[in-house]
């Protein structure tokens, strides 16, 4: 059997500042090296202030993991030379005396199966190392340390993946989860992060390292899974090791350098006192954390019978259920989901159009009051809706200006299919040997009226025309 | 002018207007042109003192606010940061870092309107006893310049007893002000752990070590202690002083208190007759003002010198680690070197007692070896600390020699480190258990000075200051020579 573990490193973007200084937590706004510190840069004499709102939001997202948190945690060193260290050595967490990370022993549920959460820690991000230059000669290397202490938190998981598929459902739940508790940006380049370890039955665990997209993290794990299995039909042991994933040639290679023999010399970091979290902290913490997308799910489908894979839609994504949140009232909750999960999300598909967009939770109330009092119709509401996405004018004016509203006078649609009658005459007669040809003559009426005539009413008055 | 006055003399003189500001720091600079060359206390000075002096002087004649401090000279140990000046550490790795902001010690010391004279002398990043691993050479020792001034605040302690200034800030990691003060004959004091903000002091061991004043007089010592202790936004590890006033009630006495005459430290081989002698006769003085003496044995005293230096060791090797030639050291080519070969070129800057401890710092954390040195070390430690702690259920102070011997002659004792290491015997308890203690001015043996050291419990400084204050006036020392 495949057995598959993560570590996830997720930045926590939404904060202010850094983890233990006061320069912006979000860097990517900056010239190279211009959000820095003494403190974030390590300065000899400089001292690291811990930001007490990374603690609270890592315990956040620890809870929402259903993990224990601990009354206390510590900080620790983990030593090691690399030109992105500022210190050559990382603030971060490790449970070595019992625990003292941010949080241990949690689960998600994925699909049928549960995925335990082994550990959650919050440690500072590294600067970025930038390789510049093709040829060998003129090979140059770039540090930016804009990113050098950003609040990180890491999660790991038990080898509990079966396959990569798991892996990205688990994944899209993960960064939807993170992204709804409001710390974090996951949709940001290089907010989220994760590695893998695989093994299979009568292997040894590899971890890969170095993998830049989920997208990315599904492929190498692909990939090592054959590997590791075409090594085991040949009776070729799997030794344990790093393995690196290379991008260009999408496979992964063994780590020149052995990772097991790093020593990363722990020790408690003691620049910063044990943090206490103390009961009422964490009843606080609960009290406020925004409704879990499943619970938010139950309560779409309980409550306004909306189908659960449309609630589902919805309550994963911060921006769909917010427009749904305060555009729905008792009598059109179900309406207004179907809009969004049918049309909206067709217009807006990425973040960054989520970002640009004009529409408000009025415009959707508006459109479905529209469509049910017939004033248009729902192929009208599609046409309109485009318009408010990019202009936010308000629904009246769209449907205005745009000529949206329905055809419903019979006596109007009547003299439109005595005129399509005249030009359809082959269809015409179709129609009466086989009826089920007559949607061809209402798509004409349709086209005749760009999709104002009322559909019920046109079918109605061509079925009855056809039996004189 | 007597430049050989406490602080508080000189805040006296100054506001009677005896002398100017500007008179002092002058005759001070003077003082520091004519006998530094011999001392080498220094190794920078501040070049605006004057200027500095002339300003408050024109606050005082203005009726303008003006700050407790009113002009008097203090020196920094160059482990300090101030903006813009250098900050050494006494090493080449950092012959020319310019901190781009300055210690909070400092930042209150120039609140209260004090003129820095400049940076002093110590043991390269601090390691040390004798300053004799300074790469700028060694301070000579004020009572006489063929022997060791102490370390690593060795520059401190020898502008303080040469009269170069007032008062200094030393650093304590393991005995680093106090040792010095002993062998100066100034006073030395390390406080409580936290009491003083570190911010803005490179890190040596940074989970043990203080700043603290060295002063002439005890007064003197709680005159600046009152400026820099409290709490500070800069470093999470500090503790609220209460706004504590350290020289109210001084002069209070000790009559009733009880003190424990720790055994370990008055009994081993290494003391020399000379500082027993001068140790019962503590005890007599310390009966005579009416406190009762009692031995008091802590066992876990002899494993605290191999405690001390593992747990010290691997903190700077992490500490130390930033020194990685990229940010700090030497100025290369930008192409031909490899990640690692810039470190160990980098490497090649630090002097031999830096190498050692870096050396010992990546061995004795490592894994597979950690449990037999490292985190027994730490046992240690948390045993020590219990043992001290009950031992201040009953006593009000423990005392000892400060160190074990005296100043000894250059040279002496540098080829071998375990005998160095040894001289810290007596100080690395208060650097463990994070409590406070005070080296006092003794009595000047054969022309050579010997401190006695008093601890307290924590957050305690008002008592032993009390406690020092009282032996310091059962004593009379002469005035250095020079």
């Amino acid at each position: 059997m495949t057995k598959i573990g993560l570590e996830i490193h997720c930045q926590l973007t939404k904060l202010k500042s850094k983890l233990f200084c006061s320069c912006k937590a979000n860097y990517r706004e900056f010239e190279p090296n211009h959000n820095i510190c003494p403190v974030c840069m390590g300065l000899p004499g400089s001292l690291p202030r811990l930001n007490q709102k990374a603690v609270e939001s890592a315990t956040s997202i620890a809870m929402a993991l259903s993990c224990e948190t601990p009354e206390k945690i510590a900080f620790f060193r983990k030593n090691y030379f690399y030109p992105d260290l500022p210190k050559n050595f990382q603030i971060t967490q490790l449970n070595v005396y019992g625990d003292m990370s941010i949080g241990g022993e949690g689960y998600v549920n994925v699909e049928d199966k549960k995925i335990k959460i082994r550990r959650i820690q919050l440690e500072e991000d590294p600067g970025r190392i930038i390789y510049e230059g093709a040829s060998e000669r003129t090979k140059i290397t770039l540090i930016d340390y804009n990113r050098a202490g950003t609040p990180l938190v890491e999660i790991v998981t038990d080898p509990d993946f079966e396959s990569p598929r798991q892996v990205r459902v688990f994944l899209n739940i993960l960064s939807d989860l993170l992204e709804n508790l409001g710390v974090a940006e996951p949709g940001l380049e290089g907010a989220m992060r994760a590695d893998g370890n695989v093994s299979i039955e009568g292997g040894k665990k590899v971890e890969i390292k170095n993998i830049g997209s989920f997208h990315d993290l599904e492929k190498a794990l692909h990939f090592e899974i054959t590997r590791q299995q075409s090594l085991f039909e040949r009776d070729i042991e799997i030794v344990q090791e790093t393995r690196h994933w290379d991008d260009k040639r999408k496979i992964t290679v063994s780590s020149r350098s052995k990772e097991e023999d790093q020593d990363y010399r722990y020790f408690l970091e003691n620049d910063i006192p044990w943090v206490k979290i103390d009961q009422g902290t964490r009843d606080t913490l609960k009290e406020n954390m925004p409704e879990s997308i499943s619970s938010k799910k139950d309560r779409y489908v309980e409550k306004f019978d909306i189908a659960p894979q449309v609630a589902e839609i919805i309550a994963s994504d911060r921006y769909y259920s917010k427009l749904f949140e305060n555009a729905y009232s008792e009598y059109n909750a179900k309406d207004i989901a179907n809009l969004i999960t049918t049309d909206v999300i067709g217009f807006i598909d990425t973040k960054e159009k989520q970002q640009n967009s004009k529409i408000t939770s009025q415009h959707l109330s508006d459109l479905i009051d529209a469509i049910n009092s017939k004033t248009i119709t729902r192929n009208s509401a599609k046409v309109a809706l485009q318009e408010i996405i990019k202009s936010g004018k308000n629904t009246k004016d769209v449907l205005q200006e745009m000529d949206l509203g329905q055809v419903s006078d019979s006596s109007e649609i009547d003299i439109i299919i005595s005129q399509i009658f005249e030009e359809e005459k082959q269809a015409v007669i179709d129609a009466k040997e086989r009826p089920e040809t007559v949607n061809f003559l209402v798509g004409k009426v349709m086209q005749k009226t760009k999709g104002k005539a009322d559909p019920v009413k046109t079918l109605e008055i061509i079925k009855s025309k056809l039996n004189q | 002018m007597n430049l050989n006055t406490s602080i508080l003399k000189y805040i006296e003189d100054v506001k009677s207007g005896s002398f100017t500001v500007e008179e002092f720091i002058a005759a001070t600079l003077q003082r520091i042109n004519d006998i530094d060359g011999d001392i080498h206390a220094y190794l920078s000075l501040n070049d605006s003192a004057i200027n500095d002096a002339k300003l408050i002087d024109q606050k005082i004649s203005s009726g303008e606010k003006i700050g407790q401090c009113y002009g008097f000279p203090i020196s920094i140990k160059d482990n300090i940061c101030i903006t813009g000046t250098k900050t050494t550490c006494a090493s080449k790795i950092l012959e020319n870092f310019v901190a781009p902001y300055t210690a909070t010690v400092v930042n209150r010391l120039h609140a209260e309107d004090a003129v820095i004279t400049g940076k002093t002398n110590l043991d390269e990043f601090a390691m040390g006893l004798t300053t004799e691993f300074s790469a700028f050479g060694p301070t000579k020792n004020p009572w006489n310049i063929d022997y060791v001034p102490g370390g690593s605040s060795g520059g401190s302690a020898a502008s303080v007893a040469a009269n170069e200034c007032l008062a200094s800030l030393g650093s304590d990691t393991g005995g680093s002000v106090r040792n010095p003060a002993s062998f100066c004959s100034v006073v030395g004091l390390k406080p409580t752990y936290g009491l003083i903000s570190r911010y803005g002091l490179i890190s040596y061991a940074n989970s043990i070590e203080q700043i603290g004043p060295m002063t002439k007089t005890v007064k003197d010592s709680a005159f600046l202690l009152n400026i820099i202790a409290g709490q500070d936004a800069n470093d999470d590890t500090t503790i609220d002083s209460n706004n504590q006033n350290y020289l109210e009630n001084i002069e209070d006495g000790i009559e009733g208190k009880k003190i424990g005459i720790i055994k370990e430290m008055t009994t081993s081989d290494g003391l020399s007759s000379e500082v027993s002698t001068a140790t019962k006769d503590t005890i007599h003085d310390f009966e005579s003002l009416g406190a009762s003496c009692e031995e008091i044995s802590l066992p876990t005293i002899p494993y605290t010198i191999a405690a001390y230096y593992t747990i010290t060791s691997t903190e700077a090797g992490s500490n130390l680690a930033r020194y990685d030639n990229i940010r700090y050291g030497y100025e290369l080519e930008s192409e031909g070197y490899e990640y690692n070969s810039y470190i160990s070129k980098s490497r090649t800057k630090f002097g031999p007692e830096v190498t050692r401890r870096i050396i010992l710092g990546g061995f004795v954390p490592s894994a597979g070896h950690a449990g037999k040195y490292f985190l027994k070390s730490l046992k240690v430690k948390s045993k020590l600390i219990s043992e001290v702690n009950n031992a201040f259920k009953k006593f009000d102070y423990m005392i000892s020699p400060t160190a074990p011997v005296q100043p000894f002659k250059f040279g002496e004792k540098i080829d071998d480190p375990v005998t160095l290491m040894l001289l810290d015997y007596n100080t690395v308890t208060a650097n463990l258990t994070g409590k406070p203690a005070i080296s006092v001015p003794y009595r000047v043996v054969n022309g050579l000075p010997i401190g006695m050291q008093i601890m307290a419990n924590s957050l305690k400084e008002k008592s032993l200051l009390q406690a020092a204050y009282a032996l310091e006036s059962k004593t009379t020392l002469p005035e250095v020579p020079l």
